[in-house]
C-alpha cells in the first residue's frame, strides 16, 4: 500500500493531465467508444494509475509459490518446468488414436489428452443402439480393458501424464487405466496424469450425464479417496469451468461457478470424514483461455487468489500444497469460425498466450480446423508449433508473472475477485451449488449470458473477423479436414464380440452382482471391485448398466 | 394454415452442446413462434414421434457428434413413414462441407451453420414455411 503523501501527489498529477492533455486532445478526436468494457461486463478505463490498487497490499500480490499464489502456484515456474503441451486426440479405436498420440509425442508433445466417443462419455457400449453412428466420432471408442491397451500401446505411463476427458463414467475410465498400468508392472506412485470426473459442471454445460446428481457425487468421492490414497502423483479431478464459458458463460461466471462446483466436492468429501489436507493437494483445474487477453490473464490469477482463500478460510486447509490451484487450459474453440478457417491460428495463438501469461501448467491449444470437424494432423501440428514458438522464441517464460504489477492487471485481477465472492454468495443462499443446478439457476444464467453474445454479435457490438467484419464471399474451407473411417466402427464392434466370448462371462456376472450390492451401501468405495470387473473384461456398458439399476438415471428438465 | 409456425428444436445425438439449440430456440419464441424443446440426447425416433403430436411445421435438429450422416437420413425416413413429410427439417452443427449438399440429397431443407446471425434463423424458417402450400 502506498502512502497517502505519494497517493495524493498521483491523483494531483492524473487530475492535472485530464485537465491538460486529455481535455485538449479528446477535443480535437473524441474517442471511438466512450465506454468500454471487458467481455464479462467490467467496465474499464482508459489508463490505470497506483491509484486503482492503492487498497491493495503487497501481499494480496505476493510472490509466486506462496500464498495466496496469486502470482503462480511454483516459485519458479516455467524457468523451472514449462507448462505441459497436451493435445487432445481421440478417434476411431484404441490403435486409431494410439498412432495420433505417438505422432504427437515424435512432434514434441510432452503430455497426451484422450477425447472419449460420445457413447463412452455416456456410459453406452459400441453396441448399444444408442450408439449407432457416434462410434470412435468424436473421441476414441472404449468398451473394454482390451481397448484400453490398444491406446496405450508403446507409451511409457511412468514417464508421461495422461489426461482423460471423462466425466460420468470416469471412475470405469480411470479403473482400466490403473489395471493396465498394473498388467505393465508400473508403480502407482509414478502414475502422474489427470481424469477430469467432475459431475456438476455436466449438469450445467457439458451435458454428458448417467446417474442423478447425488450417487454421481458419490462416484466422485469414491475415486477421490481411491486415488488419494493410492496414487499420490496423479489428479482424480479436474473441476473445470472450460465448458462452463463454452456454454456462454462469461469468464466471471466460469470462474465463479466452477468455484461454487469446487466448494461442493470438497464438502462432500470432507463431510465423509476425509481431512481436506488428505486430498485437496491433488485437486486441479481446468480454464479456457477466451479473447479478452487482459481479463483472461487476471482470471487466471484471480482463480488461484480465490482458491488459496477459499481452501484456507472456509476449508481450514493448513497444507500450502491444499491452498495452491494448478490448472490445465484449453483454447476457446467455440471462438472458432468457418469462415477464413487460416485466422482460427492467430486467434488460438492470442488466447494461448494469455494462458501462459496467466500461469497455465498445461496448456491444448485448438486445431484451425475445429468449426468443421475433429481436428487434422496438420490442424494439431500448427497448433502444438504455437505453443512451441511461445515456450521457445518469445522468451516469455524467463520471468515468473510479467504482468504482475499492471495497474490494470492487478485492479482486473481484484475486480475479479469481488465478483466471484459476490457470486458464490449468492449460490450459498441458494443453498450451494447442487441446489442451484437442482433448481435450475446455473442453467438459466449459463444461457442467458449466451443469448446476449448472440445479440451482441449480430447487432455488430461483439465483432468477429471474417463473420460480421471483412466479410469474405463464401467458399469453400480450403484447409486438409480429418476424415472419419468408416470402418471404424465395425472393428470396434468386432473387439468388444471377441471380448464377450473369451471372458469368464460367470465371473464378470458375479462381479457385477457384488457391485449392485455395494452400490445401495454408500459406504463402500466402488473402485476395487470395479478396477476387479475390467480386469474381468467386462464392459464400460455392463458396469454402467448394474449400477442404473440402483441409482437411477438423471433427467434434466430443458430451460431455454 | 395455422396463425404461428410450430417449431420443435430437437437434439439429436448423444453430444451436450445445446448453447445454439437453445438461442435458436428462443430467437424463434421471440420472433412470435411456437418453439418445443425435446431436451438433449434424442433419438431419431423420439424426436418424429414429438414432431407428430406436435403438428410443428419445422423439426431444427442440431447435431455436434459427428453422427449426423446416420441420424439426419434416420429422422427423415420416420417422418416418412408417419406420413409426416410434409415437416420441413433443417439441420444446425458442425459438419464438413461435402456433408452439407449430402444431407439436402438425403432430404434435409436447410442447413444452418455456426455464426448463422439468429434473425437469419428467423427467415430461413418463414421462407420454408410460406414456401408451402396451405394444408
Amino acid at each position: 500500500m502506498l502512502n497517502p503523501e505519494i497517493l495524493e501527489r498521483i491523483a494531483a498529477m492524473r487530475r492535472e493531465w485530464e485537465e491538460r492533455e486529455l481535455r485538449d486532445f479528446t477535443a480535437r478526436q473524441p474517442e471511438s467508444r466512450a465506454e468500454c468494457m471487458t467481455a464479462s461486463g467490467i467496465p474499464t478505463k482508459r489508463v490505470y494509475t497506483p491509484e486503482d490498487i492503492a487498497g491493495t497490499p503487497f501481499d494480496e500480490i505476493g510472490l509466486p509459490g506462496r500464498y495466496p499464489f496469486t502470482r503462480g502456484p511454483y516459485p519458479t515456474m516455467y524457468r523451472g518446468r514449462l507448462w505441459t503441451m497436451r493435445q487432445i486426440a481421440g478417434f476411431g479405436t484404441g490403435e486409431d488414436t494410439n498412432l495420433r498420440f505417438k505422432y504427437l509425442i515424435e512432434q514434441g508433445q510432452t503430455g497426451l489428452s484422450v477425447d472419449f466417443d460420445m457413447p463412452t462419455l455416456m456410459g453406452l457400449d459400441s453396441d448399444d443402439p444408442r450408439s449407432l453412428g457416434e462410434v470412435g466420432r468424436e473421441g476414441v471408442a472404449i468398451d473394454t480393458i482390451d481397448d484400453m491397451e490398444a491406446l496405450f500401446d508403446g507409451v511409457d505411463l511412468e514417464s508421461i501424464s495422461v489426461s482423460m476427458t471423462i466425466n460420468p463414467s470416469a471412475w470405469i475410465l480411470c479403473a482400466m487405466y490403473i489395471a493396465v498400468a498394473e498388467r505393465r508392472g508400473c508403480d502407482p506412485a509414478k502414475l502422474s496424469g489427470t481424469v477430469q470426473t467432475d459431475i456438476l459442471k455436466e449438469y450445467i454445460a457439458q451435458k454428458e450425464w448417467i446417474f442423478p446428481i447425488r450417487p454421481s457425487m458419490r462416484l466422485v468421492r469414491d475415486l477421490l479417496v481411491y486415488c488419494a490414497e493410492r496414487l499420490p502423483r496423479y489428479n482424480p479431478i479436474n473441476i473445470s469451468g472450460y465448458h462452463i464459458n463454452e456454454a456462454g458463460a462469461t469468464s466471471v461466471q466460469e470462474l465463479a461457478f466452477t468455484m461454487a462446483n469446487a466448494i461442493a466436492i470438497v464438502e462432500d468429501v470432507t463431510r465423509a470424514g476425509v481431512p481436506v489436507d488428505d486430498f485437496a493437494p491433488r485437486l486441479a483445474f481446468y480454464f479456457v483461455a477466451q479473447s479478452d487477453f487482459f481479463e483472461e490473464v487476471a482470471k487466471f490469477r484471480a482463480a488461484r487468489r480465490i482458491y488459496a482463500k477459499l481452501m484456507k478460510e472456509r476449508f481450514g486447509a493448513t497444507r500450502s500444497e491444499s491452498m495452491r490451484l494448478r490448472f490445465h487450459c484449453q483454447t476457446a474453440a467455440a471462438t472458432l469460425t468457418r469462415a477464413q478457417p487460416l485466422n482460427n491460428i492467430v486467434r488460438t495463438a492470442l488466447q494461448a498466450l494469455s494462458a501462459v501469461l496467466g500461469g497455465a501448467q498445461s496448456l491444448h491449444t485448438n486445431g484451425m480446423d475445429e468449426a468443421y470437424t475433429i481436428p487434422s494432423e496438420q490442424a494439431m501440428k500448427v497448433a502444438l508449433r504455437t505453443q512451441q514458438i511461445i515456450a521457445d522464441e518469445t522468451r516469455i517464460p524467463n520471468v515468473v508473472d510479467p504482468l504482475g504489477g499492471s495497474y490494470y492487471v492487478e485492479a482486473l485481477t481484484n475486480q475479479i475477485e469481488t465478483a466471484v465472492f459476490d457470486i458464490l454468495k449468492k449460490i450459498d443462499d441458494l443453498g450451494g451449488a447442487i441446489r442451484a443446478i437442482e433448481t435450475g439457476y446455473l442453467q438459466r444464467a449459463i444461457a442467458e449470458s449466451a443469448y446476449d453474445y448472440e445479440a451482441r454479435k449480430q447487432s455488430g457490438e461483439e465483432v468477429v473477423v471474417g463473420v460480421n467484419k471483412y466479410v469474405d464471399p463464401p467458399e469453400r474451407a480450403g484447409i486438409e479436414i480429418h476424415r472419419a473411417d468408416p470402418e471404424a466402427e465395425a472393428r470396434q464392434l468386432n473387439r468388444l464380440r471377441t471380448v464377450r466370448v473369451a471372458r469368464d462371462n460367470a465371473r464378470v456376472d458375479r462381479l457385477l452382482e457384488q457391485l449392485a450390492v455395494e452400490a445401495v451401501d454408500s459406504s463402500k468405495n466402488l473402485m476395487p471391485t470395479t478396477i476387479e470387473l475390467v480386469k474381468a473384461r467386462a464392459s464400460l456398458g455392463e458396469i454402467v448398466r448394474s449400477l442404473k439399476a440402483v441409482f437411477g438415471q438423471y433427467v434434466e428438465t430443458p430451460v431455454f | 394454415m395455422k396463425d404461428r409456425i410450430r417449431v420443435l428444436i430437437a437434439k439429436v445425438g448423444l453430444d451436450g452442446h445445446d448453447r445454439g439449440a437453445k438461442v435458436v430456440a428462443r430467437t424463434l419464441r421471440d420472433a412470435g413462434m411456437e418453439v418445443i424443446y425435446t431436451g438433449l440426447h434424442r433419438t431419431p425416433e423420439e424426436v418424429v414421434s414429438a414432431a407428430v403430436q406436435e403438428d410443428v411445421d419445422v423439426v431444427g435438429i442440431s447435431c455436434l457428434s459427428g453422427a449426423h450422416m446416420t441420424l439426419m437420413p434416420r429422422v427423415i425416413q420416420l417422418l416418412k413413414e408417419a406420413k409426416a413429410d410434409d415437416v420441413f427439417v433443417v439441420a444446425g452443427g458442425v459438419f464438413p462441407d461435402e456433408d452439407i449438399p449430402a444431407m439436402k440429397s438425403m432430404g434435409v431443407a436447410e442447413v444452418v451453420l455456426q455464426d448463422t446471425p439468429p434473425a437469419m434463423v428467423v427467415e430461413v424458417i418463414r421462407n420454408l414455411v410460406s414456401s408451402r402450400q396451405p394444408r
